[in-house]
């Protein structure tokens, strides 16, 4: 952590060894968040703490409100950023459950709001390790999603996801892994104010609450005109994937970092790829090496954004290969993993037709070691299509 | 002993504001309070407002999409939050360096005593620069009539049937706002405008949480004739059960309008919900009238002496 004295000069820049919660309060303060109302929880808790602490010593000048609940962190943030401040909050599992109602709200009043949510599994019985099951229980919201891989990423995603919802008016949510990110010790390059200033202009919506211009927001409003708003939250969405890929190529050239809606690895010529996101896509990159340093033929695709979900890219990436073998932290009770289903539909209306294994795994923070990954990729490779839509791995029966 | 002026400490006249931030074009019922009431409350906050108001019966009567029957900008939150999204909004415009505007959250008694609770805690205890108004017309009208924990021992509503009405008193929340220690918390009636004009003005002037607690009479959900809401809401004054008063702090309690003390039938007796009242319940309302009125006395007498 800084020091009192560095930070009242404001955020410093330049190499840190920190953890990914530190991480996502850097990128917080960088973005120059001006009113953050957070509640703490497990694993999220430090990203609080951090920001606090810069709000304390001066080197960030925002407005945090210590709400009573994720359900009011929400709403004051939905209040902040209706009057035209750039909202900032933070949560995981519960809090993240808590706040269901207010994520529709502040994506239907079309509120940039950034929130980071460090993925935990949801209780009963009580977990605190990560899954991705609370995040995704989001889908549906009209929140943009990002899964991180690295506490640089998480950094980097703040910064980007402001970028992003203030141009498109959606709110974001970026999401790293409890434990292997939130609490796991990395270095992370701090970038510079100034060149983040010149990245991310001031947030100054053309709708906000204005006394000069006194208009509703929000009001009940007919079936004769709901509809079209809710249209127009989708293009908006289907807007992003340009604007977000935009986003990442000038951060890129300003930052010399970027990270692209997914990311193909060593998918040339592969006979299976294998679909990941978060931090098992660290995992599962080594794997490709040395199966590929073997002379198997397998690749990766990365999922970095899940909402707006990048289709033509998932098109575009994988029907290039035979065989695709998906991991999920994650279940939809009553169907599976959820990554395999949404690539399943986004592949059902294109040709050619290729099997997708769907395998679960690591749920409620069980390792998915290398060992796991090779067998996932040893099953995929020696079956012609799955034998079960649901391939549970590593679970004791 | 303390003394009680027979009329307010504030004139009678010539304090309220000729602004209307209020339009006609909106969807209240007939002699419905809570629309008498934001007219005042916006004549005493002035146009240097924002409001915030969750799913209640305002939610419908400042109109439908794209109209609005408020001069001053209007944000509709979610039911539990008119507290937090207050605060969110007065955090913003401080950072924005607005920080004069006033904040006014708008909240129905059930978005206030029961589902809102939590976040108007929350605000109070962090003492959120706002002005927290709950109208009070003691159920849920929006839905239908049902009851909260502001609804009055044996009234009827639609979930306290007469052949078993509500057992349970109403919830002080008063006391619960004093008890926060909040600089400045007030009742008021659209009866004595006025007096409700001064305390939004007072409020205001006060920096931090202010919670304004406000009769609102409500013709459908009280079975009351709706040209009778003004007497009604005079008569819940003057029959001591909804007293006028202000506390400063949680700790200076003082009463604004010395009330004549009339028989609490005369409230009751012009309303349907309290039609099916035995001789019996009505003295026990007015034993606990006078009670609670004893207490509040005791109350303002402790601070002034
Ligand atoms: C979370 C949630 N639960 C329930 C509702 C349905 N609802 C809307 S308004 C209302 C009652 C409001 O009562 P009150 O706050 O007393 O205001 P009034 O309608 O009486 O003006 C209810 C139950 C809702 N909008 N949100
Ligand atoms: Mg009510």
């Amino acid at each position: 952590m800084a020091t009192e004295v560095e930070l009242k000069a404001g955020i410093p820049s330049g190499k840190k060894v920190i953890t990914g919660n530190y991480a996502v309060s850097y990128g917080a303060a960088l973005a120059r968040a001006q009113v953050i109302a957070a509640y703490p929880i497990t694993p999220q808790t430090q990203i609080v703490e951090l920001l606090a602490d810069f709000c304390a010593e001066g080197a960030l000048r925002a407005n945090f409100i210590k709400v009573e609940s994720e359900h009011s962190a929400m709403a004051a943030c939905i209040g902040a950023a209706a009057v035209g401040a750039r909202a900032f909050t933070a949560t995981s599992a519960q809090g993240l459950a808590l706040m269901h109602e207010m994520l529709h709200w502040a994506a239907g009043a079309r509120l940039p709001i950034v929130m980071a949510n460090v993925n935990r599994a949801m209780g009963p019985p009580w977990s605190i390790w990560t899954d991705q099951n609370d995040s995704l229980s989001q889908r549906d919201t009209g929140w943009m999603q990002f899964y991180c891989e690295s506490n640089q990423e998480a950094l980097d995603t703040v910064i980007q996801a402001y970028k992003v919802a203030e141009k498109v008016l959606l709110p974001a949510m970026l999401v790293l892994d409890a434990f292997f990110l939130s609490h796991t010790s990395e270095p992370v390059e701090i970038p510079e104010q100034g060149l983040v200033d010149r990245y991310l202009p001031p947030y100054n919506p053309e709708f906000k609450l204005d006394i000069t211009d006194p208009r509703a927001f929000g009001g009940i409003t007919m079936p004769s005109e709901y509809f079209e708003l809710r249209y127009k939250m989708q293009k908006a969405m289907e807007e992003a994937l340009e604007v977000a890929k935009a986003a990442d190529l000038e951060f890129k050239e300003l930052f010399g970092r970027g990270y692209g809606l997914v990311e193909p690895y060593r998918l040339e010529d592969a006979e299976l790829a294998l679909v990941t996101s978060g931090t098992v896509t660290s995992t599962a990159r080594l794997v490709i090496d040395e199966l590929r340093a073997k002379g198997e033929r397998v690749g990766l695709l990365k999922v970095r954004l899940f909402r707006p979900f990048p289709t033509a890219l998932v098109r575009e990436h994988l029907l290039k290969v035979p065989k695709i073998a998906v991991i999920d932290r994650n279940i939809s009770f009553g169907h599976g993993g959820i990554f395999a289903q949404e690539i399943k539909s986004a592949l059902y209306n294109a040709e050619p037709r290729r099997p997708l294994f769907g395998f679960v795994a690591g749920l409620g923070g069980r390792d998915i070691t290398p060992e796991l990954i090779e067998e996932i990729i040893a099953y995929a490779l020696a079956h012609d299509r799955p034998e079960e839509e649901i391939i549970w791995m590593g679970v004791k029966r | 002993m303390i003394e009680i002026k027979q009329s307010s400490p504030y004139p009678l006249r010539g304090v309220l504001p000729t602004d209307e931030l209020m339009l006609s074009g909106h969807l209240a019922c007939q002699g419905c309070g809570a629309a008498l009431v934001m007219r005042y409350a916006l004549k005493a906050l002035g146009e240097r407002t924002i409001a915030v108001i969750p799913a209640c019966c305002w939610t419908i009567i400042a109109g439908a999409f794209p109209y609005s029957a408020l001069r001053v900008p209007l944000f509709h939150t979610a039911f539990e939050t008119a507290a937090s999204a207050a605060a969110g909004i007065k955090a913003g415009l401080e950072v924005l360096g607005k920080g004069d505007i006033t904040v006014l959250a708008w909240a129905g008694d059930g978005g206030t005593f029961d589902i809102g609770l939590q976040a108007l805690s929350g605000a109070a205890e962090r003492n959120d620069d706002i002005i927290y108004v709950c109208y009070d017309n003691e159920a849920y009208m929006n839905t239908g009539i049902q009851r909260s924990s502001a609804t009055p021992w044996r009234a009827w509503t639609t979930t306290t049937p007469t052949r078993h009405p509500k057992d349970e008193p109403k919830k002080d929340m008063m006391a619960i706002m004093a008890a926060h220690r909040i600089p400045y918390a007030a009742t008021a009636s659209p009866a004595y405008p006025e007096d409700l004009v001064r305390k939004m003005q007072k409020a205001k002037a006060i920096r931090g949480t202010k919670f304004i607690h406000i009769i609102s009479p409500c013709p459908p959900g009280w079975k009351s004739a709706s040209e009778l809401s003004v007497k009604l809401a005079r008569l819940a004054v003057q029959t001591k059960i909804f007293p006028l008063y202000e506390v400063e702090n949680g700790l200076k309690w003082r009463i604004t309008l010395e009330p004549k003390g009339l028989p609490v039938e005369e409230y009751l007796k012009l309303q349907g919900r309290f039609r099916h009242l035995s001789p019996e319940e009505i003295r026990k309302i007015q034993e606990t009238v006078d009670a609670e009125w004893a207490r509040l006395v005791a109350k303002a007498k402790a601070e002034a002496s």
